[in-house]
């Protein structure tokens, strides 16, 4: 779960790490009120969770209170790479004499945890990585030891940052290590953190990623997830325990498990068509689950057919058979569906399909031609 | 001989006094594998299917008491990590997690207590180990395959079972099949396994399924091109998978361009391995 600049800022705070003053706004007038309390000069940031902010023009920097008004009202009108700007980050305008990046990330190749730092800050850091490898210093951490003084004092000495900065630098990274710790984040970065006029180093930017996994000790945080990044189709989904994403093509699919539902898409792709979305019904589908999904598949009106590919295990073909019938009686299915079930209790399964005007298929390969004819029928 | 599970493992159930615990004891046990205890804190003394296998209060009681020698895991993802390292402490050589939603940070811990122990983990969030005929450890359905000489190794549910049956279709049988999880950080990887199958005398070939999301096939191409004589049919799942979207699985996604099933498979076919297009083409591409 990815976190606005803003609230990733409000976490920082509370760990000691020092930002710029500001405060966060939802309407031009607003901006101008926190502008003139922070003494005029202030830069006006879009809240949306997409990278290239700055990029796209979502970052700007206002001389006056009037000034940052008028921009706030065209950023809060605007959309960043699809996501519609409805929030912005009012910091006062910090002089910079030095930027650096730092980043305390999980590493799945090492699989521990990695603090990034490079003296070529504020800029896209993927995009060193690749140019300028040799700007970049990566320090493994053991999980288990935590990240030592050391060795931030050494990353410390390989950005060129001046000795007596050294003690504050330490004390910021081991807040943010904790921040990493505590939030059970997957990324907690700094970018740029700068030196300001005073000479003392303050975090200009904030990015924190929350492991979904961990939420279930993390109810603050939970609360903090930004509805608009996802699908309303997506939201619908996890009610129920089913993974949703929405796609491009229209045979819509109903899948249990991840890897077979992906599969399902890729042959879908290989007899020519293509998946209306991703659904993974989960382990155990019952009746009202399998309704819910196909209810959440249907409201897209591109869907042309539908591929429900379930192998039971401990799925049960008999339940979700039973799922389809009162989805398509209720609902009134008049989208062509093509039924595969294999596994536990399929022939039960089976004939429970069989008066009603399913397509039954053997393999996957007959289930996602005869899905595939059948969208390609109903788009003329 | 198979590899990790065999008939002669004694199993132990952490969490079997749970819904799905109880279940999949079930299906274990009619599937003839040879489970020898239960744990549950605060029903030790408890028996369960009809009083065939004892509940302990702990992992090292239900060692001390049964010899097992390894255990499968079914509690909710908040006690997992607590559970394997129980477990790891009572010496057990080998722990299947079979629990989904284990925090990323919890698993990088385990893994490196793991590092000083002589336990094997297996998962988290996968469907665990069957050697056909022997033992099953998980829940991968028992009906769908039968003893033979194919290796199955597998980052996925499901798509494991879609594969067992188009083999057992095509009458191709399986010395061990193994799910590894589709979660970032886990136990046991492709390349440990790879070893493992190349060392077993049961096996002749292997069958590895993985899908987008990291580079573990990509070191799994690299380690077979080199090392393995055995040959190796490969699927990759997520060929239309878009990028920055996680697939369901924790560590199903494409990030930047990172993690792509093209390049899993270009990278695959250029170490001399046979990218199956799609799992019923599988047994076809088989030696």
């Amino acid at each position: 779960m990815k976190l606005h600049e803003y609230q990733s800022k409000q976490i920082f705070a509370r760990y000691g790490i020092p930002i710029p003053k500001g405060r966060i706004a939802g309407t031009s007038s607003e901006v101008k009120q926190i502008a003139e309390e922070l003494g005029g000069r202030v830069v006006v940031k879009s809240q949306v969770l997409v990278g290239g902010r700055g990029k796209a023009g979502g970052i700007r920097l206002a001389k006056t209170p009037e000034e940052a008004q008028d921009l706030a009202t065209i950023l809060l009108s605007m959309d960043i790479k699809g996501l519609p700007v409805r929030k912005v980050l009012v910091d006062e305008a910090v002089s910079i004499a030095k930027e650096f990046y730092v980043g305390i990330v999980n590493d799945r190749v090492h699989q521990m945890p990695v603090l990034i730092t490079s003296g070529a800050g504020g800029m896209d850091i993927e995009e060193v990585a690749q140019k300028n490898p040799e700007k970049i210093l990566r320090t493994y951490v053991d999980p288990l030891l935590g990240l030592r003084d050391f060795q931030v004092r050494d990353a410390a000495i390989s950005m060129d940052l001046a000795r007596p900065l050294w003690k504050n630098f330490i004390e910021i990274i081991q807040d943010l290590w904790k921040v990493y710790v505590e939030c059970d984040a997957t990324l907690a970065e700094i970018n740029p953190l700068v030196i300001n006029a005073e000479n003392h180093l303050v975090a200009l930017d904030a990015k924190v990623i929350i492991d979904d996994n961990s939420l279930f000790r993390h109810s603050d945080l939970s609360d903090l997830r930004d509805m608009d990044v996802e699908e309303p189709g997506e939201i619908e989904a996890r009610k129920f325990g089913v993974t949703f994403i929405k796609l491009d093509g229209n045979i819509g699919c109903m899948v249990n498990g991840a890897g077979l539902a992906m599969t399902t898409m890729d042959i879908l792709q290989l007899s020519g068509g293509e998946a209306a979305n991703f659904l993974d019904i989960g382990g155990g589908a019952t009746a009202e689950k399998v309704a819910a999904s196909l209810k959440i598949i249907l409201s897209d009106l591109k869907v042309k057919s539908i591929l429900v590919n379930i192998f039971g295990g401990i799925t049960r073909c008999d339940e979700v058979a039973k799922g389809i019938l009162v989805a398509a009686t209720e609902m009134k299915i008049k989208i062509p569906m093509v039924v595969r079930l294999i596994g536990t209790n399929q022939e039960e399964g089976r004939r429970l399909l069989e008066k009603a005007n399913f397509s039954a298929a053997e393999t996957l390969i007959q289930a996602a031609e005869l899905a595939v004819n059948l969208a390609k029928e109903g788009q003329s | 001989m198979s590899i990790l599970a065999h008939a002669s493992t004694k199993l132990l159930v952490q969490g079997i006094t749970g819904n799905e615990g109880l279940f999949h004891t079930q299906q274990m046990y009619q599937y003839k594998t040879n489970i020898v205890a239960g744990v549950s804190p605060g029903k030790g003394g408890d028996w369960v299917l009809d009083g065939k296998v004892p509940v302990f209060d702990s992992v090292k009681f239900a060692v001390e008491a049964t010899g097992a020698n390894a255990s499968v895991i079914f509690v909710p993802a908040k006690y997992c990590a607590d559970t394997i390292y129980e477990a790891a402490d009572a010496g057990i050589a080998l722990v299947v997690c079979i629990t989904e939603g284990v925090p990323v940070q919890d698993m990088m811990r385990v893994k490196r207590f793991l590092a000083e122990k002589k336990t094997r983990v297996i998962g988290p969030n996968c469907p665990g180990i069957l050697t056909p005929g022997e033992s099953k450890i998980g829940i991968i359905p028992g009906n769908i395959t039968f003893p033979g000489n194919v290796g199955v190794i597998s980052k996925s549910g499901t798509l494991t079972y879609e594969v067992l049956y188009a083999l057992k279709q095509a009458e191709r049988g399986v010395s061990t099949c193994v799910g590894i999880g589709g979660d970032p950080i886990k136990g046991t990887g492709f390349v440990e396994l790879l070893e493992m199958f190349e060392a077993d005398a049961k096996t002749d070939q292997i069958v590895l399924i993985g899908e987008i999301g990291g580079n573990e096939e990509e070191a799994a191409a690299e380690y077979i091109s080199r090392y393995m004589t055995k040959p190796v049919v490969a699927f990759i799942a997520g060929v239309t998978a878009p990028p920055g979207k996680r697939m369901g699985h924790a560590g199903a996604i494409i990030e930047g361009n990172e993690g792509t099933a093209q390049e899993k498979i270009k990278t695959l076919e250029a170490s001399g391995i046979r990218v199956a297009r799609h799992p019923e083409e599988i047994p076809s591409l088989l030696a």
